[in-house]
């Protein structure tokens, strides 16, 4: 089984995002860059059904991302991926959805594919639209936010859950089909030691644009970012004290009541 | 291009939820009084939901209730619902932001070729062109985006954020379409939908939210949170270091690899307030943070705050809202 798994390289959650001098992005120096945290499931879930299905299945990584996440790629394959192709090219800076989308669909259609796993969302630009945009391009059935995931005895299926408002939907869905993974769907592992080392002789196929066939950057230009902007400054905290604890939780619940009208 | 709005009823359980009326407001401030508003509802139910907003101003109301849209599918209301748009020509589809929302925008963009800002917290219109405002870095920014040239724009609104429509004189006229689509062409079927245990609502959706965090020290001590919670008739949530504890569910954890949220009433218990978790509360109308160190980051977000210990300060506070009822 030929099992893709895409991946982003992100800031770390507990990194400080701030905004640059130029006021046109993030500033970067500083902040450690890690794989997409929704991406780890995707590669866990992608390791656990080659393992399960074995033969000549295999998981690779596609990466659309400058030189460096060449590092966050080494991580996917320390972790147990099989190979990788790492999209880089000077044109693809600040890609939108739909050119993400394209770019990926491209080269996962050259190396052949049964299912494509991938993370919810990516934590930077929180859009969560190249899974759907690229399973309309692939021709294929998407599976958002899965937190169960299960091959049906005949391989031609897969039964998953995806959380919704409140519950989950059960849903089967036929191969091929892209995935998109959800924290709580397994733990992912950690890379190992003798991984590591394995990784390092482990292929990553370079492409560019031009390599996958475009001419151009696809699908640009539909958005502009007018403005990027922190975060309002929060208000001061009212400190509710008294001599008796429950003194102050009587004077919290009338603050509550009386000045912020919530009970 | 028109400057007419087509919004995107999500129906579940027969029922439609309440966004709606803030998708209608936000549509009333893109069509600037040059286009009209139409909706669509597509499912079981949709027909009867439609008189929810009969009286608001809409141009058409769309119905669809075939036999193979009954349940909600990517494929085939994505395949009924860009039909719907190829034929209206709006500027702008809105929907809300949520499970079915981002699921459905993203597979229908691409088939209208158009462009989409997910998880919007705001929309409005400048200079004759639509501004949206919407988080990144899961809350930690902002950025406000606009669409270039003549493509439709889908925008995803998180509920709780526009205020809602209020209704106008007049009735608009209902419209039941058949979409052709058959059920054998879906390829992800939805067999059956399995409600979270507990019975209270998602913490996306809920209007008050206790939440615990590492402090809480064990699973079984979240019925303390469970008693103030059910007064309240909120939801229960959980930090990070919570769930990764496994003291909760991950359904439950508020943060940036959790559920942005956006209550009246936040109540956080025991959250020290890690960065990531306040990426996720942070909008929240009214926060209370009950923390045993003073010197705890959540309280530079708070609105009020107690120093002191959960497990003394939250039964007291049930207590003393007990009073209230």
């Amino acid at each position: 089984m030929k099992i893709i798994v895409l991946l982003k390289r992100v800031p770390d959650t507990e990194a400080k995002i701030l905004i640059n001098q130029n006021g046109d992005g993030i500033r970067e120096e500083g902040i450690k860059f890690v794989i997409n945290p929704y991406d780890e499931y995707a590669i866990e879930e992608g390791l656990l059904l080659r393992d399960k299905v074995g033969g000549d299945s295999k998981v690779t990584v596609v990466c659309m991302g400058a030189e460096e996440a060449t590092e966050n790629i080494r991580t996917a394959l320390a972790m147990g991926a099989d190979d990788a192709v790492h999209i880089c090219d000077p044109a693809l800076k600040k890609p939108g959805p739909l050119t993400s989308a394209t770019v990926m669909a491209k080269a996962i259609k050259d190396e052949g594919y049964d299912i494509i796993f991938c993370g919810k969302q990516a934590i930077d630009d929180d859009m969560a639209q190249v899974q759907g945009i690229m399973a309309e391009i692939l021709d294929i059935p998407q599976v958002n936010v899965a937190v169960k995931f299960e091959l049906s005895d005949d391989a031609q299926n897969v039964i998953l859950q995806r959380r919704i408002e409140g519950g989950d939907e059960k849903i089967e869905a036929r191969l091929p089909a892209i995935i998109s993974c959800e924290k709580g769907l397994n733990e992912p592992r950690y890379a190992s030691l003798p991984g590591i080392m394995k990784a390092k002789k482990k292929e990553i196929r370079t492409k560019s644009l031009a390599d996958l066939g475009f001419d151009d950057v696809p699908g640009g230009g539909k958005s502009r970012i007018l403005k990027w902007l922190p975060l309002p400054k929060g208000g001061e905290c009212r400190m509710v004290e008294a001599e008796e604890i429950s003194d102050a939780v009587g004077e919290l619940v009338r603050l509550l009541r009386e000045e912020a009208k919530v009970l | 291009m028109t400057k007419d709005v087509l919004v995107f009823g999500e129906i579940r359980n027969g029922k439609l939820k309440k966004v709606i009326k803030e998708l209608i407001s936000a549509g009333r401030r893109l069509t600037s009084g040059e286009g009209a508003i139409d909706a669509v509802l597509i499912g079981e139910g949709a027909k009867d939901a439609a008189s929810d907003i009969d009286g608001y101003g809409l141009r058409k109301i769309t119905v669809v209730e075939d036999e193979a849209l009954k349940d909600y599918s990517t494929e085939g209301y994505a395949d009924c619902l860009s039909d719907l748009i190829r034929s209206a020509d709006p500027a702008y589809v809105l929907m809300g932001a949520t499970a079915m929302g981002r699921d459905l925008g993203s597979r229908v963009v691409a088939k209208i070729d158009g462009v989409m800002f997910s998880d919007c917290v705001d929309v409005n219109a400048e200079d004759g062109r639509c501004v949206a405002r919407r988080p990144v870095y899961s809350g930690k920014l902002f950025i406000e985006i606009t669409p270039q040239g003549e493509i439709p724009s889908i925008i995803t609104i998180r509920p709780n954020n526009v205020p809602p429509a209020e209704s106008v004189d007049g009735s608009t006229e209902i419209v039941t379409h058949a979409s052709g689509i058959d059920r054998g062409s879906i390829r992800a079927i939805v067999s059956e939908i399995l409600p979270l245990a507990g019975g209270r609502p998602d913490v996306s959706e809920a209007d008050v939210i206790v939440s615990g965090g590492r402090a809480l020290k064990d699973a079984s001590n979240f019925k303390i949170l469970e008693e103030l919670t059910d007064l309240l008739g909120g939801a229960v949530g959980a930090s990070r270091a919570a769930v990764d504890a496994g003291y909760a569910d991950h359904a439950l954890q508020v943060g940036q690899t959790g559920k942005i949220v956006n209550p009246k009433l936040y109540i956080a218990c025991g959250i020290s307030g890690a960065i990531q978790h306040l990426a996720g509360m942070r909008t929240s109308k009214v926060i209370v943070a009950i923390n045993k160190d003073s010197n705890a980051p959540i309280f530079e977000k708070a609105h009020y705050g107690i120093v002191g210990d959960l497990f003394e300060v939250v039964p007291i506070l049930t207590e003393e809202i007990k009073k209230l009822m």
